[in-house]
């Protein structure tokens, strides 16, 4: 089956010719990175744009660095790269234990994690690790450059706060020590989208974040979870109390990979569960980052 | 538009849409049809391809976006004769339809070529992208292992 849809194809050798392209196109148009949402869409007849515009030739892009304490993820920077990376590894274990879920390897090796959190799907793998880790996306416009806290970027179902002549140019994490946890519920092990997904980021002084996946339009942040816990080390009463908030916070969907009730209880168990392995690997024990809980 | 891609070592210029996919162009235009149409949404693996050596969807790819990089089919590691998995893949007796093997083959290359010794479940990972609808996954798992502990890949 082709791609019935025309458009046409721009790769722009230069962010400031990216800029420029999108500030002056009047129809509609989409950005290309990996490609493994938009051409699947593009042939799904699910998106109809006049111009893609490539930005795989955009200088600084692929940068995945660290920056005094902060870590800088480009724009371009794929799934592979981030499980490939000493730096994600040592610095925000989470990227690279959350990375190892996202679809299959020939999926990664093309996906980067920006392009995850633009098609911002409510199962995605980034979403919940982003927020939890307070991340930051930086964007380069027609009125120059700003940020936008990872918190008010997930507007709605496939809605980021992007503007259509935006580009993301990176993310940054702020880097402080900590223990966490991705945890994804799927069919079968490789290659499935989240049923329901769970991120937890935990400091030394108990600070937690905590994220949910696939349980609504967005990836979410649980602000009263968060409350309830902070400041607290765990015991099992206070797990309890945590999860009785679980069904209040998420409004999962009934649809062919699950439903509804399934969600909401593997959520709960898999709160459960990853808070238990966050704090057990602040203290340097717990299961090994990458290991499956559920 | 034009497109300029070096396909198993030979160079090719081909005038191509841009919404013409990367699995369309090798198989219709440059006549290598290793790679499989199967679901043309990026599950099932039978289209898989090598870009500058790394695993990828073509079916995914816009043919455009590959312009200025090298592309490898089986047709491509098989120039000097077959390759050791390959070989190992008659000796498994690990395909029976045949029709998911050259995406599970270039798998398991790109596998070999980062980790010579990988594990079951290095093996499992790398090829839980590619489906084989005749349940014949472990004579193949069982071929790459000894690809592996061969280790003259």
């Amino acid at each position: 089956m082709v791609i019935a849809n025309e458009f046409d194809y721009r790769r722009p050798a230069t962010l400031a010719e990216a800029t420029d392209i999108l500030a002056n196109h009047s129809g509609s148009v989409r950005l290309l990175a990996g490609g493994t949402d938009l051409v699947a869409w593009l042939r799904d007849d699910a998106i109809a744009p006049d111009l893609v515009v490539d930005i795989k030739d955009v200088p600084g892009l692929h940068d995945l660095k660290l920056d005094g304490d902060t870590l800088h993820i480009g724009a371009l920077v794929t799934f592979t790269e981030i499980i490939e990376s000493d730096l994600v590894h040592e610095h925000a274990p989470l990227l690279a234990e959350m990375s190892e879920t996202v679809a299959s390897q020939g999926i990664r090796n093309r996906a980067t994690m920006v392009g995850n959190i633009c098609s911002a799907v409510p199962s995605c793998d980034a979403g919940p690790v982003l927020l939890a880790y307070d991340t930051t996306v930086h964007v380069t416009g027609p009125n120059g450059d700003r940020t936008i806290d990872i918190n008010d970027w997930f507007v709605g179902l496939r809605q980021t706060a992007r503007t259509d002549d935006e580009v993301v140019t990176h993310l940054t994490i702020a880097l402080r020590s900590h223990g966490g946890v991705y945890v994804k519920l799927m069919r079968y092990a490789g290659e499935d989208l989240a049923q329901a997904s769970v991120g937890i980021v935990v400091s030394p002084d108990y600070d937690y974040r905590i994220a949910f996946g696939a349980v609504a339009p967005t990836p979410i942040r649980s602000s009263r979870i968060e409350d309830l816990l902070r400041g607290k080390a765990l015991d099992e009463a206070l797990i309890g109390e945590a999860v009785a908030l679980v069904s209040g916070e998420i409004s999962p969907i009934t649809d062919i990979r699950a439903s509804a009730e399934y969600r909401t209880r593997m959520t709960e168990i898999m709160l459960k569960r990853g808070l238990v392995a966050a704090t057990e690997r602040l203290e340097g024990t717990g299961p090994a980052y990458g290991t499956r809980l559920v | 538009m034009d497109l300029k891609i070096k396909i198993n070592g030979e160079d090719w210029t081909l005038d191509v849409a841009p919404a013409d996919t990367l699995l369309d162009v090798l198989r219709e235009r440059v006549g290598t049809k290793s790679p499989k149409i199967g679901c043309e949404r990026g599950d099932c693996g039978s289209c898989t391809v090598l870009i500058d050596g790394r695993s990828v969807r073509s079916c995914l790819v816009l043919a455009i976006e590959a312009d200025g990089h090298e592309i490898t089919t089986v047709e491509g590691i098989s120039y000097d004769g077959l390759s050791e998995l390959q070989t190992l893949f008659l000796e498994n007796n690990s395909f029976q339809c045949g029709f998911c093997t050259p995406g599970i083959v270039l798998s398991a290359t790109e596998l070999l070529e980062q980790n010579p010794n990988p594990t079951r479940h290095d093996v499992q990972e790398a090829l839980a992208g590619n489906l084989c609808r005749c349940t014949g996954y472990e004579p193949i798992i069982d071929a790459v292992l000894a690809a592996g502990d061969g280790g003259s890949e």
